[in-house]
């Protein structure tokens, strides 16, 4: 009996997070058109959420890539598919690992400061500074953080698989001896445009959700320094699990 | 003959999960006039304070502001009503990515259409009333608490408010910034004509500013009258606080 109560109360908890955060998605497209736009705002987060995170994507790309062509060549060594690699490495890390992993570094690094910085100000009362200044705090705070993510993530997914093929390459044809003609010839027949949009419309799908998720776990935090602390492990690690779910969700469905 | 109220709250309740902080306020804000509420610590002051432009909407109750009650409006409505206030709240609630400067400017920048040079003229005219000069280009993070209220203060008188409302503005100073405050508050509020609203648990400051003194107590407003009648009062708990005298039956009330 206790466990089902507190299975109740967990679901009744999360689905009041879900419908939160549902809000302020429906809230934020709400006052997208609504003046003033605030654009020096809007880059500084563009800036934030884009190019600070450049590098680490950078070198989850590359790693990855190489990665993924090691284990491929072992793989596909024993029925001699090894002229396959450049199309196994590029297909996996544009529709699949490129999107994941980046949103993922994104989630790790801007998500949990934007969850951050947006409950260091509800816990010192900015939050409601802006309330009473008249100033939506979705439209000034949330708005344009969503927006530079939803822009940032999926131009950093592109730069990601890129490296990665380039790592990939950089293994299989200089370290493990795959004819270079063979690897990029394969590469260029199997993967098509549609990869491409798949993984680019899943990385726009992940942006939005890691800056909805985190804005909101920002605003919800309560009691200080260690609120603080509180919303943004919960930032990081829901984003993380939504960006997991919602692949899966959309890989069935775009297939 | 008697201004109406700017201000009233009429049976106002209000709990959060359960415990309850506000048990029927009554109070009426006088037009133009500094009203001091004062209550102990935690017993529910700045809640009360938040429902006054809506921050926070009462459970129950009415909550008057020139005549419109503030639960029945459209978010619009609402946040148009809030460029008549000006709020500075316990610890200045700076925005602390922006400097002094676009702190004071915000509302301005916000509100109005007017041009960046007149703005930076009005944020500096607004911080010299308040005493500071010359650090429009630092950050509040390198303020002390004084000179944080101070800034504050001004961000709160950007656009002119007619009702200003002061949570604790001298908490947590020392004596000397006490009375530099309270006197800037009186002097500002004097000047400008405006109502004020200030809650504190300070006598002193009460006493030397206050046009009406409101208290507090167990969730409802014991009494409300002037200086005088306050100091003189017989009500029990006014009289533990006035001597600052404990008491088996004083708890420690549980909210902020």
């Amino acid at each position: 009996m206790i466990v089902l109560s507190a299975l109740g109360r967990v679901t009744g908890q999360f689905v009041q997070e879900l419908g939160g955060m549902a809000v302020l998605l429906g809230q934020s497209l709400l006052y997208l058109p609504r003046r003033p736009y605030r654009w020096r705002y809007f880059f500084r987060q563009l800036e934030f959420i884009g190019v600070k995170s450049l590098f680490i994507v950078m070198l989850t790309g590359l790693f990855t890539g190489m990665v993924l062509a090691l284990q491929a060549y072992y793989g596909l060594r024993k029925f001699g598919g090894e002229s396959m690699l450049g199309a196994g490495v590029a297909l996996s890390m544009t529709r699949e690992l490129g999107p994941v992993l980046t949103s993922l570094m994104v989630a790790a690094r801007a998500g949990s400061a934007m969850a951050a910085e947006l409950g260091t100000m509800k816990v010192t009362e900015q939050v409601d500074a802006l309330l009473a200044m008249a100033v939506h705090p979705v439209h000034y705070l949330a708005l344009p953080r969503m927006l530079a993510s939803v822009i940032m993530v999926p131009l950093l997914t592109v730069i990601s698989v890129f490296i990665g093929i380039v790592g990939g390459y950089f293994v299989g044809v200089i370290l493990l001896g795959v004819n270079p003609g063979t690897y990029m010839q394969k590469m260029l027949e199997v993967v098509t445009a549609d990869d491409l949009y798949n993984g680019l419309f899943k990385s726009v799908v992940f942006g939005l959700l890691l800056a909805v998720i985190s804005c909101y776990q920002g605003l919800q935090a309560s009691g200080g320094a260690e609120g603080v602390g509180l919303v943004t492990t919960r930032a990081v690690v829901l984003s993380a699990i939504a960006i997991l779910i919602f692949d899966y969700i959309l890989t069935a469905m775009l297939f | 003959m008697e201004k109406p109220p700017i201000i009233q709250l009429e049976q106002v309740y209000k709990s959060f999960n359960g415990l309850k902080v506000l048990q029927g306020i009554d109070l009426a804000i006088p037009r133009g006039e500094i009203t001091v509420i004062l209550g102990r610590s935690g017993g529910g002051k700045s809640v009360l304070l938040k429902h006054l432009l809506g921050l926070l909407l009462p459970d129950r109750g009415r909550v008057l502001v020139d005549g419109q009650n503030l639960p029945d409006l459209g978010e619009r409505q609402l946040f148009s009503l809030r460029q008549r206030f000006g709020y500075l709240f316990q610890n200045g609630a700076l925005f602390d990515s922006l400097t002094v400067g676009e702190n004071v400017a915000f509302p301005l920048r916000e509100h109005t259409n007017w041009s960046w040079p007149k703005i930076q003229e009005l944020v500096r005219e607004k911080l010299q009333q308040v005493g500071l000069q010359g650090i429009t280009e630092k950050m509040p993070g390198e303020l002390s608490g004084g000179m944080r209220k101070r800034v504050a203060l001004a961000r709160a008188l950007a656009l002119d408010p007619e009702i200003l409302l002061f949570d604790e503005p001298t908490t947590g100073l020392d004596p000397i910034m006490t009375t530099t405050i309270g006197e800037l508050i009186a002097s500002t509020v004097r000047r400008l004509k405006v109502t004020a609203v200030i809650i504190s648990h300070d006598l002193g400051l009460a006493f030397s500013l206050a046009d009406s003194i409101a208290f507090l107590h167990q969730g409802r407003i014991i009494l409300h009258t002037d200086p005088e009648g306050f100091r003189h009062s017989s009500l029990e708990p006014i009289q533990q606080f006035i001597a600052g005298r404990a008491d088996s039956n004083n708890t420690m009330e549980a909210t902020g």
